[in-house]
């Protein structure tokens, strides 16, 4: 279907018949890009969206039974006739998971484990099997049984395929509300987060506050940490045993308190770019304009300072909101009895081993992630450009009081930003807290814990430096394709779909997806379940849309005409991209790799159902110390994933400021 | 270029061909494939004391918390990866049978163990190594400071004194939890008095943990007063000096064991066995009891330093086979029961 859409569209330009060839091997190239994407992505899902229509039910027709009270074998009947005869159980009470149990006794009100009576049960069909006591039976034979035998029998379900799981899910109250839970957190999250970083990013552009720079520096920090580090942190703070939980007032951290205050640390610097980018591109003129016609400074600030951020601060939103309703960590730390969707999954699959419920849960987390995403996306196509080659840039008057209210403002937000990462790594260092308070380092001492140990923060380095690396080439190579492909129009905007679909799918549904599509037996590359490759490749597939877009950004500024010069000229496309576009863009190719780096280290979500014994890594490490009770550990741990980010992000600055001396002093500035 | 690869793939394939070939000539000994639950801190030891008596079979322990194992287990159900299975819960082991993923095998000196640690099919699926006892960990520090006093039975944890200083772990996730709320049941009445206890008690949990360690941790902590878990974890937590107390309620206490057994299917069935052998001999009973202070062997047990002695005599009888065929209905019921602490709120 495709390569017949694919030869039409590229026959019809025959006017340049000399760059089709090159053409042809790039659409070759978009092809495995796109088959990539397919098979990490589309069939994984693909596969969990059928295994949430798997169901389990007793199959009572499969299922005879004769009884004989003492006057010889009565007739044959199945189960389901004599459910039918005594009224015992309705079509939905006979639907379960895998380890279902259904006592055959039930079927005969008059039973009696001290009766006389005895019973014969066999299975019409082999493919279901009934147990007898923790015996398996799953034969065609008659069994005989005594009555007190009898009451140990329990049938078990068989597969088929229907809705009754997602009916399953919308009658357990519990499951439900979570739900509603996730959405009053990730609404409420979403208010605070994007109020608190409009006022943060106002004051960075439109002040003439000192320490700016800091500020911007101190505001990144939670990209470094893993998600759940902020709840730890809290525990420390506003725990029973909390250092400051008076300020609490009597209320439990543990629950929606904690998983809001821990929802705006890690998502803070998130809305921050993205406003911060809306607020940088005002046009100067406007606000001489307003000063001309004396509007007050509040008047200016709603007809022009907002209008111009407004699909800055709608696409912060949805991003922030995106962030907090797929998060896991946060809400598994510090959520206490607080149910949320990403949690629910966990607990599903791992708690009670029920694939279909998890396969379920996260069906229904899609939803309000895909329209979140599919809302910011119709919003961002409506925005037109507000920069015009008159623009002049706004420059902020030093004006003192403002200044300096937006220095405390500022000041408050950077304080609690390191406020909680200094707790963590003052609770790391404290022998036991809070009967011991001497230092130690006994809490890295990671062999004896759970997590698997110093290794786990050895793989998780690998794997960052695997992610960044194939990720990037990948990214780019996909990006610069289907930038600079001429025709092939149907599988262009097809690859562009797949491309922006990572970022609606949350990391555990994707993770999940991976089990059931790469624990196939019938799959040929199950090879790689349980390895470090897996991984490398659920976390590119994880982060592909934001690196997608910075690596197509970095190309549009890229005139097209290169490419014609090139083929006027004879020269092959590899040749421009290895000379031409691959060194000018090596700014935006670095900042690809030191994002892929640093999600991958913390990232929790999209590895927590994959990794295997050997490939642990450290920040699942940190959820599974905290879980085991090990808070000190995983705070110390948490740290660790920290420092190395940092570590990464300074080699990244140093490696990128040489690139740019370089490859890019015709920028000329 | 592309044919270059191949080439060079070719040339490589060889290479590690002829390179395991030399590996499986040279090293004679087997790859057994463990999966466990057992303490991390432990795992070491246990391979060290089997290779003394077996060196010539190598243990590659995959280790995870009792769930993930069991839901690896039945995740890779039709594509097993594992030989073996020692130290995982009794429950889980009952579950694997029922999916007909254990190769049932009766163990030399299996006669010499307590019955309740066998499987009591003709030829055991498999075979129990030692038994965690559920009891509660008490901060005195904590408990002082909101004059609690120390409870003797489960119903004192009914008083309102105790009201929201009391943390036990979500039996949909955790198997202490689960051991908790099954002997309840087979305690106070299945049908109605151990869910009546639990609807009381459920008023006093500040909170539901994950996982079952977890309760004990944060009374160790100070965190929370109380926390109903096991009595191993208890006595790690004193012997690292947290001010806890480990009590063994009057009524008796729950307990699951953790047992072993072979993956149906394993191409390494002899060594299988011969672990399965060594892992009831009295040796490693031995090695158990450094730890868990009830083994699977009569008479081999010594007390284990800060273990409660009245830990042994307040076992209950439990019907793992009640338990295992219910736990279905057990957890949806609690489930539905409990599962929305926050909605109190």
């Amino acid at each position: 279907m495709t390569e017949s859409a694919t030869i039409a569209a590229g026959a019809a330009p025959l006017i340049k018949p000399r760059t089709s060839k090159d053409d042809r091997v790039m659409v070759g190239f978009i092809l495995v890009i796109c088959l990539y994407l397919l098979i990490t992505l589309a069939f994984p899902l693909y596969a969990m969206l059928s295994k949430s229509f798997s169901t389990y039910a007793f199959d009572l027709t499969n299922f005879e039974f004769q009884v004989n009270t003492g006057d010889g074998w009565s007739e044959t009947f199945n189960a389901a006739e004599q459910n039918e005869k005594i009224q015992k159980f309705k079509p939905e009470d006979l639907v379960t998971s895998s380890d279902g149990r259904l006592a055959p006794t039930e079927f005969f009100p008059e039973f009696s484990f001290r009766s006389p009576t005895l019973y014969k049960l066999r299975q019409v069909r082999g493919d279901t099997s009934f147990l007898f006591g923790t015996e398996r039976v799953d034969d065609t034979d008659w069994h005989e049984y005594s009555s007190n035998d009898f009451r140990r029998i329990v049938i078990r379900p068989s597969g088929a395929t229907g809705l009754d799981n997602f009916r399953t899910y919308f009658s357990t109250p519990a499951l439900f509300r979570s739900i509603e839970n996730s959405l009053f957190i990730s609404i409420l999250s979403t208010i605070i987060t994007v109020s608190l970083a409009f006022w943060f990013a106002y004051a960075l552009n439109r002040s003439r506050m000192r320490f700016k720079g800091l500020f911007r520096l101190i505001a990144m920090i939670p990209i470094l940490v893993p998600s759940l580090l902020p709840g730890i942190a809290l525990v420390y703070l506003f725990g029973n045993q909390g250092m400051i939980k008076g300020l609490l007032f009597g209320e439990s951290i543990y629950g929606p308190i904690g998983i809001v205050m821990g929802s705006v640390f890690f998502t803070f610097p998130h809305a921050l770019i993205i406003i911060t980018t809306a607020l940088a591109i005002s046009d100067g003129r406007l606000y001489e304009a307003a000063t001309a016609l004396r509007a007050s400074r509040w008047r200016t600030f709603w007809t022009v300072t907002i209008p111009g951020a407004r699909y800055g601060l709608i696409s912060a939103a949805f991003v922030v909101f995106n962030l907090v309703i797929t998060d896991f960590g946060l809400p598994k730390v510090i959520g206490g009895q607080y149910n949320m969707l990403a949690v629910d999954i966990y607990k599903q699959v791992i708690g009670q081993q029920n694939f279909e419920m998890g396969a379920v849960v996260s069906v229904v987390l899609l939803v309000p992630a895909l329209l979140a995403f599919g809302i910011d996306r119709y919003v961002q196509k409506k925005q037109v450009a507000q920069l015009s080659a008159r623009s002049v840039p706004y420059v902020p008057k030093p004006h003192k009081q403002f200044d300096r209210i937006c220095l405390g403002y500022c000041s408050l937000i950077a304080i609690f930003i390191v406020g909680l990462i200094a707790v963590c790594q003052y609770a790391a260092l404290i022998k036991f807290w809070p009967y011991n308070l001497s230092f130690s380092l006994d809490n890295y001492n990671f062999k004896v814990m759970d997590g698997g140990g110093w290794d786990s923060y050895t793989n998780s380095i690998q794997l960052g430096l695997y992610t960044a690396l194939a990720g990037t080439v990948i990214v780019f190579i996909g990006a610069y394709m289907v930038e600079k492909t001429n025709g092939f129009f149907a599988t262009r905007s097809s690859f562009q779909f797949l491309a922006m679909m990572p970022m609606a799918i949350p990391g555990m549904v994707l993770g999940l997806a991976y089990i059931f599509f790469f624990n196939n037996p019938d799959n040929p590359l199950n090879t790689i379940y349980g390895t470090l490759l897996i991984m490398v490749i659920c976390t590119v597939t994880h982060f592909y849309t934001v690196s997608h877009l910075t690596a197509v950004t970095a190309l549009k500024q890229m005139d097209r005409e290169f490419e014609s010069v090139a083929a006027s000229l004879k020269q092959p496309f590899h040749k421009l991209f290895s000379k031409v576009t691959v060194p000018v863009c090596l700014p935006s190719i670095l900042d690809i790799s030191i994002y892929l780096f640093v999600n991958a280290m913390t990232t929790v979500s999209a590895v927590i159902f994959l990794y295997s014994p050997d490939t642990t890594l450290a920040s699942v490490a940190v959820l599974n110390m905290d879980d085991a009770g090990d808070v000190a550990p995983a705070a110390a741990m948490g740290m660790m994933i920290f420092y190395t980010n940092v570590g990464a992000r300074l080699i990244h600055q140093f490696v990128s400021r040489n690139v740019v001396r370089r490859t890019q002093a015709w920028r000329g500035n | 270029m592309f044919t270059k690869l191949i080439k060079k793939s070719g040339v490589m394939t060889c290479v590690a061909g002829a390179l395991m070939l030399v590996m499986s000539q040279s090293a004679l000994a087997v790859d057994l494939t463990v999966y466990t639950a057992v303490e991390a801190e432990d795992l070491a030891r246990y391979a060290e004391t089997f290779n003394k008596d077996h060196p010539d079979i190598n243990i590659k322990w995959v280790r995870d918390s009792t769930g993930i194992v069991t839901a690896k287990l039945l995740a890779e159900k039709n594509n097993p990866q594992a030989d073996v299975i020692w130290g995982l819960a009794g429950t889980s082991l009952l579950l694997m049978k029922s999916e007909g993923m254990l190769e049932p095998y009766k163990p030399k000196g299996v006669e010499l163990l307590d019955p309740k640690f066998v499987d009591q099919s003709p030829v055991p699926s498999w075979t129990g190594m030692d038994a965690w006892v559920a009891a509660v960990c008490y901060n005195t520090v904590e408990a002082a400071k909101h004059n609690l006093k120390p409870p003797k039975t489960w119903t004192d944890l009914l008083k309102p004194m105790y009201k929201g200083h009391l943390i036990m772990p979500n039996p949909n996730s955790s198997g202490t939890g689960f051991l908790d709320v099954s002997s309840w049941l087979q305690m106070f009445g299945k049908e109605q008095g151990g869910w009546d206890y639990m609807d009381r008690l459920h008023k006093n949990i500040a909170r539901y943990t994950h996982s079952g360690s977890k309760p004990c941790k944060l009374a160790a902590a100070g965190e929370i007063p109380i926390g109903i878990s096991f009595a191993f974890r208890g006595a790690r937590s004193k012997a690292k000096g947290a001010p806890i107390e480990i009590i063994v309620p009057e009524e008796g206490v729950g307990w699951e064991m953790e047992a072993s057994g072979i993956i149906a299917g394993t191409p390494n069935l002899k060594a299988a066995q011969t672990l399965i052998d060594w892992s009831i001999s009295k040796t490693a009973m031995e090695m158990y009891n450094t730890a868990y202070a009830v083994v699977g062997m009569p008479g081999v047990a010594k007390p284990v330093k800060y273990f409660p002695d009245t830990l042994l005599e307040r076992m209950i009888v439990n019907d793992f086979e009640w338990a295992a065929n219910n736990r279905k209905a057990i957890l949806a019921e609690w489930l539905k029961r409990y599962d929305s602490k926050s909605e109190a709120k």
